[in-house]
């Protein structure tokens, strides 16, 4: 029963998937038009414009075919991993990500767990010690940190860790582990400040509808420990929104990576994204965008099945009628 | 003769009138932001465009109170003309956005049945995308900088505005005043700008206010890629990205506009939020 429900609701959510990439790659793909111009002129670049080479980037890119004939043999490309080639370097788009993305992973990584814990200790504590002086300063926390983007934040980190205290690098991403954990310590921080603020508002305003919840204190009634009701009875419910807002916070992430990237100097997939489009290279822009948008799609599918996992009431409720 | 009656207020109880300090404060920061974006002018004590190449870039001083940037110009006098664009882009965002949003809303709300759902697939569609990332995509593909920005960022803001307005709508649709409307014979039209969009209204200004502030970090966003504004231009995300490299010898440059940036988003939605709970107490 269970795991039917779960299977089933996968595969709904990837009947919602699939044609939502699709609209993404189409949208991707017309950038090549959407660029002002001749679209030769722009996947040439700076090259020189002899004959050959405009007639081998038409051919490239089917550009005598049909538009949407143009797209079917582009999405086919795509699909069979080619990627195309960079204008810039006429390196292959897709070693330029693999190469990118390993810093970019490892960002979000630390700052999703730095979100996690921190932001919902933060909303709890707020939550139990409501009206109190740590709650006055969590809300105000929470608007400061949603007011600001994490550039701006990561400016003032950089400044303060970096310039006037000297403990951490200004840029780069390092090499060897531990050298990548002190280069990535700012960066990591400045991004899960940028998205700290939305998980701590969420959970405080959760756990604070939660805990005046009957069943709460018909627990407390029963003689069951603290801890207990926290933790089984307050904490699993309050943290349904949290998860609700999971495709919110990727979103967020994946966006405030680019800026934190550009801000440190990071090789990353956000500063070859922004790379890309201040050089106007398109096929490597396509290239980016897509696997940033396949990231989004993908983490936004596993935090779906995870929130039925923790809500029983979807799985066994709305998924089963 | 009168009579004077004098009730005691019990400690620690504001009257409901009062505006907390923190709103207050927020009310002066835009202020000064409109003053600035306004009369910036004749505030600054120096074109925001004089270069002085052999002067360089300099710490604060006595002639220079925030020192100068890469070319020499007054980073002060930059900030407070940048008050311009973080004005004028974001009003047109949120106004733009909630202009559109408050007529699809209305009939997504209203109306029900297919052109809800076809109004709400759409939302959803525009929700599932990575907002940010297409912004920087497209604005930076397509050119136009500040203006293309502007658009795009009205357009991605419509879907979530438009979410707002339907749920405010569907709040207002079980009332008993619509349904005396509809005994009346009004027409739909009419209940729809002239009975529900007044009701529904207040809740609309307290999230412009809001849609302003997002709009605000994402136009200086823009602008800090090297996207937005046009090179030279004054304004508080194009500084950061132009000032990047001097973070060592005029660390001010840096810190000025970036904290400007903060503080106008932190008032707007300081006032935002409490318009939101002024509005919907009632």
């Amino acid at each position: 029963m269970m795991r039917s429900g779960v299977a089933r609701l996968i595969l709904m959510r990837l009947a919602i998937a699939v044609p939502l990439l699709l609209i993404i790659s189409f949208g991707v793909f017309s950038l090549v038009h959407l660029a002002p111009g001749d679209p030769v002129r722009s996947l040439l670049g700076t090259r020189p414009s002899d004959p050959e080479t405009l007639a081998n980037l038409r051919a490239r890119y089917h550009l005598d075919d049909p538009f949407i004939v143009q797209y079917g043999k582009w999405l086919g490309q795509v699909l069979r991993g080619d990627l195309g080639r960079s204008i810039n370097g006429n390196r292959l788009v897709l070693s330029s990500i693999k190469e990118r993305a390993s810093v970019t992973v490892y960002l979000c990584l630390v700052s999703t767990v730095i979100v996690l814990v921190a932001g919902i200790s933060l909303g709890m504590l707020a939550a139990f010690r409501r009206g109190g002086r740590l709650d006055r300063f969590v809300v105000m926390f929470g608007v400061f940190g949603i007011s600001s983007p994490a550039f701006v934040t990561g400016i003032f980190l950089l400044y303060v860790f970096g310039v006037v205290l000297g403990w951490f690098p200004t840029f780069g991403a390092g090499r060897g582990f531990l050298d990548r954990f002190w280069h990535l310590t700012l960066p990591s921080l400045a991004l899960a400040l940028s998205i700290m603020a939305i998980v701590v508002k969420i959970t405080r305003a959760s756990m604070i509808e939660v805990m005046d919840r009957d069943y709460v204190a018909f627990a407390r009634a029963r003689g069951m420990s603290g801890m207990r009701i926290t933790l089984a009875y307050i904490l699993r419910n309050a943290l349904i929104p949290v998860v609700t807002a999971g495709g919110l916070i990727v979103i967020g992430f994946l966006a405030n990576a680019i800026y934190v990237e550009v801000t440190f100097a990071l090789p990353g997939l956000g500063s070859l994204i922004v790379d890309a489009v201040q050089k106007r290279d398109i096929p490597l822009i396509q290239g980016t965008t897509l696997v940033f948008a396949l990231f989004v799609v993908i983490i936004n599918l596993v935090v779906d099945v995870i929130y039925t996992m923790i809500d029983p009431r979807i799985r066994f409720g709305r998924v089963a009628s | 003769m009168s009579l004077h009656v004098d009730i005691a207020r019990p400690k620690g109880v504001t009257p409901r009138t009062a505006i907390p300090a923190a709103i207050v404060i927020a009310f002066i920061i835009v202020a000064i932001v409109v003053i600035c974006a306004f009369f910036g002018g004749s505030i600054a004590p120096d074109s925001p465009f004089t270069q002085r190449l052999q002067v360089g870039d300099v710490p604060p001083s006595a002639e220079f109170l925030a020192g100068t940037d890469l070319l020499g110009r007054d980073v002060l006098s930059r900030v407070i003309h940048g008050a311009w664009t973080a004005l004028v882009g974001p009003v047109v965002v949120a106004a733009g956005a909630f202009a559109i949003a408050t007529v699809l809303g209305l009939l997504s709300g209203y109306l029900g049945g297919a052109v809800d759902s076809a109004i709400m697939r759409w939302v959803d569609f525009m929700l599932a995308l990575p907002g940010p990332l297409v912004a920087i995509v497209v604005v930076g593909v397509v050119g136009g900088g500040y203006w293309t920005a502007v658009t795009v960022l009205i357009i991605l803001f419509t879907a979530p505005d438009t979410r707002i307005v339907r749920s405010a709508v569907l709040e207002q649709r079980p009332r008993p005043y619509i349904d005396a409307a509809r005994a009346l014979g009004v027409s739909k039209a009419r209940i729809l700008f002239i009975h529900i969009l007044p009701n529904v209204l207040p809740i609309i200004l307290a999230y412009v206010v809001l849609d302003f502030a997002f709009a605000l970090v994402n136009l200086a966003g823009l602008s800090f890629l090297g996207l937005g504004v046009e090179p030279g231009t004054p304004d508080w995300g194009r500084m950061l990205f132009e000032n990047r490299t001097i973070l060592f010898t005029n660390p001010v440059a840096l810190l000025l506009p970036a904290a400007m940036v903060i503080l106008t988003a932190v008032s707007m939605n300081l006032i935002g939020d409490w318009l939101f709970a002024r509005f919907t107490r009632q």
